[in-house]
């Protein structure tokens, strides 16, 4: 069957419940497709056999109760797999395998679900383009030689390509959502606490969320319900009750009130990205909600607060890969001198700059100057959403400040790679859920995104706005299968 | 604040990175350039700020002290980079 690829999440589930299609027939084609992909890059891991013979398994003793049952997924490959390597795209872990699970994906595996494969990624989720991986770029299948986004590069590319119904990233400062919005795919970070961080390897602890990337809206929630699961071996996973996303799904959302911050204007923004906004807003007033002009004044200063809180988490996270325990070794003439070598031979070179900047920040006499001073900008900023939420229910603003660009554009200088995130940081600072939809398309053809942010644990809110706004931005991409294989 | 070559050698002393001269050099670049744009947030009085430094600032939760995993010395020695079944080996330390 060959329109198994192009069919949603929901739509696949759909039709294995009834018996239309089998797990086996679904993974097949997702397989087939993935192989003559390989141009994209998408792929670290591929565990395409194990695949068919677990669709196989599912269809011999299918369990239609099951909330993803038989259904294929490629994950983003930061989450640890048991017995699957897991590189978080890093020479310094290229060889590990690990023998536990992550919390998210065992919930995937919990629900029918079955791997197809592990995801290229930036080095260790820092990067915003997918340039920084140790096992090359990734290409979007929107373009030639354009990059998807990052750092979960590999699951936009891959979903955006269908080499997977849906799939799974994590966000620390836009990692889903940038990647959604050049991709023209639905990515939703959830509020810090909301899924658990337990076996994904982690950037910036008090950053990290993991978060379904779908084509669609009711994909993302029925993905997040799925996802999202109480877990005590996560100090900071938030013990509330989940709603059923899918299930509460509506695109009544009359009388919400939507902020618009002055701030995200911001200097030399395209008029393209004006009239992105300037539509989006039409588009929620035609649904029945009030929009109102509000004010974050700090938000100009969030990416340089991220710059020093994101590495200096990063520096400390990192000391663990010292060739000791696992991963790689470079030989060396006493301990110290072993660890020294290991490390700069095993980390890239972006991976390396924010170890650099992280211990600096956190050294003797620059602490205060520093992480102490970003620390007091990070209350600053969540203050500022504090009081907005006062006034309205969610915010609406662009998910990027312009659309994907090429490999190698903005790969030499890493402040300007850094701005393409100034829209998502200041949710990750401040802990909120955010969501990226695909809402139109640039002058060269290529997909833009609206973020719709929302107050902590109100998911079902932001879910429910992206749902009404879906239908009324009613987006289309032609993709042109110009990179595929036979 | 401008960091010279001798503060970069200093933090990769201190990140138990090795640099050669070419990279050091690279990097004194580099981290002069995103600390121009950082130093943006001294616009800011922060002194009556409290700092933030998780979104979850709740208490840690306590847990009972129980042994879960048993047996895993295997599974913990797997991945080792030098192969050994008893222990994680590591160059001579002590003369």
């Amino acid at each position: 069957m060959s329109n198994i690829i192009n069919l949603s999440l929901s739509e696949l589930v759909s039709n294995i419940r009834n018996k239309k299609i089998s797990s086996n027939e679904s993974t097949l084609a997702f397989v087939d497709r993935s192989k003559k992909s390989k141009h994209l890059n998408s792929y670290n891991e591929e565990t395409f056999e194990n695949a068919l013979k677990k669709a196989k398994e599912f269809d011999s003793k299918p369990d239609f109760n099951k909330k993803l049952p038989g259904i294929p997924m490629a994950v983003k490959d930061l989450f640890c797999t048991k017995n699957v390597k897991t590189t978080a795209s890093s020479k310094i872990l290229s060889n590990f395998i690990p023998t536990y699970e992550s919390t998210v994906t065992q919930n995937l595996w919990n629900e029918g679900a079955i791997l197809l494969g592990k995801l290229n990624c930036d080095e260790f989720a820092m990067g915003s383009s997918n340039e920084t991986s140790y096992f090359g770029n990734v290409i979007s299948p929107i373009d030639k030689d354009l990059v998807p986004g990052g750092s979960s590069g590999g699951s936009a590319s891959a979903l955006a390509a269908k080499l997977t119904p849906a799939t799974i990233g994590t966000d620390t400062g836009g990692s889903i959502r940038q990647p959604a919005s050049f991709t023209g795919t639905v990515g939703l970070k959830p509020t810090y606490g909301s899924c658990s961080r337990y076996g994904i390897v982690a950037f910036a602890s008090s950053l990290d969320q993991a978060g379904p990337m779908t084509r669609n809206v009711q994909d993302a929630a029925l993905l997040l319900e799925v996802m999202s699961s109480f877990d005590s071996k996560d100090s900071t996973s938030v013990d509330f009750k989940r709603p059923l996303y899918l299930k509460d799904l509506s695109k009544d959302i009359k009388g919400k009130k939507i902020g618009i911050p002055k701030e995200y204007r911001v200097d030399g923004m395209s008029q393209e990205i004006e009239k992105l906004w300037e539509d989006g807003k039409k588009y929620l007033k035609d649904c029945g909600a009030e929009i109102i002009d509000v004010s974050l004044p700090h938000t100009k200063f969030a990416l340089p607060t991220y710059y020093i809180v994101a590495p200096a988490e990063a520096s400390s996270n990192l000391a663990r890969y010292d060739g000791v325990k696992y991963g790689f070794r470079t030989e060396g003439d006493n301990l110290i001198d072993m660890y020294e070598k290991t490390r700069s031979a095993g980390f890239g070179e972006e991976v390396k700059r924010r170890i650099m900047i992280g211990t600096y920040v956190l050294s003797s006499g620059y602490y205060d100057a520093y992480y102490l001073k970003a620390q007091k900008v990070r209350r600053l900023i969540k203050n500022d959403f504090d009081n907005v939420f006062k006034k309205v229910d969610a915010i609406l603003t662009p998910s990027t400040p312009s659309s994907a660009f090429k490999v190698g554009d903005k790969s030499n200088d890493p402040v300007s790679m850094y701005l393409n995130d100034i829209f998502t940081v200041p949710v990750n600072l401040a802990g909120l859920p955010g969501i990226s939809i695909p809402a139109g398309l640039d002058k060269k053809g290529y997909p833009l995104g609206l973020q719709i942010i929302g107050k902590s644990f109100d998911e079902q809110n932001i879910l429910n706005i992206a749902y009404s706004m879906e239908d009324k931005i009613n987006f289309k991409f032609n993709l042109k299968e110009w990179w595929m294989n036979d | 604040m401008s960091i010279d070559l001798k503060t970069v050698k200093h933090i990769s002393k201190l990140s138990r990175i090795s640099l050669d001269e070419e990279k050091a050099k690279k990097l004194e670049t580099d981290l002069n350039s995103i600390f121009k744009w950082i130093e943006q947030l001294n616009e800011l009085k922060t002194e009556n700020v409290e700092p933030l430094s998780s979104i979850a600032e709740t208490k840690l939760r306590l847990r009972k002290d129980e042994i879960k995993s048993k047996n895993i010395r295997e599974e913990i020695l797997k991945n080792s980079p030098e192969e050994n079944k008893d222990f994680f080996v590591v160059p001579k330390v002590v003369e």
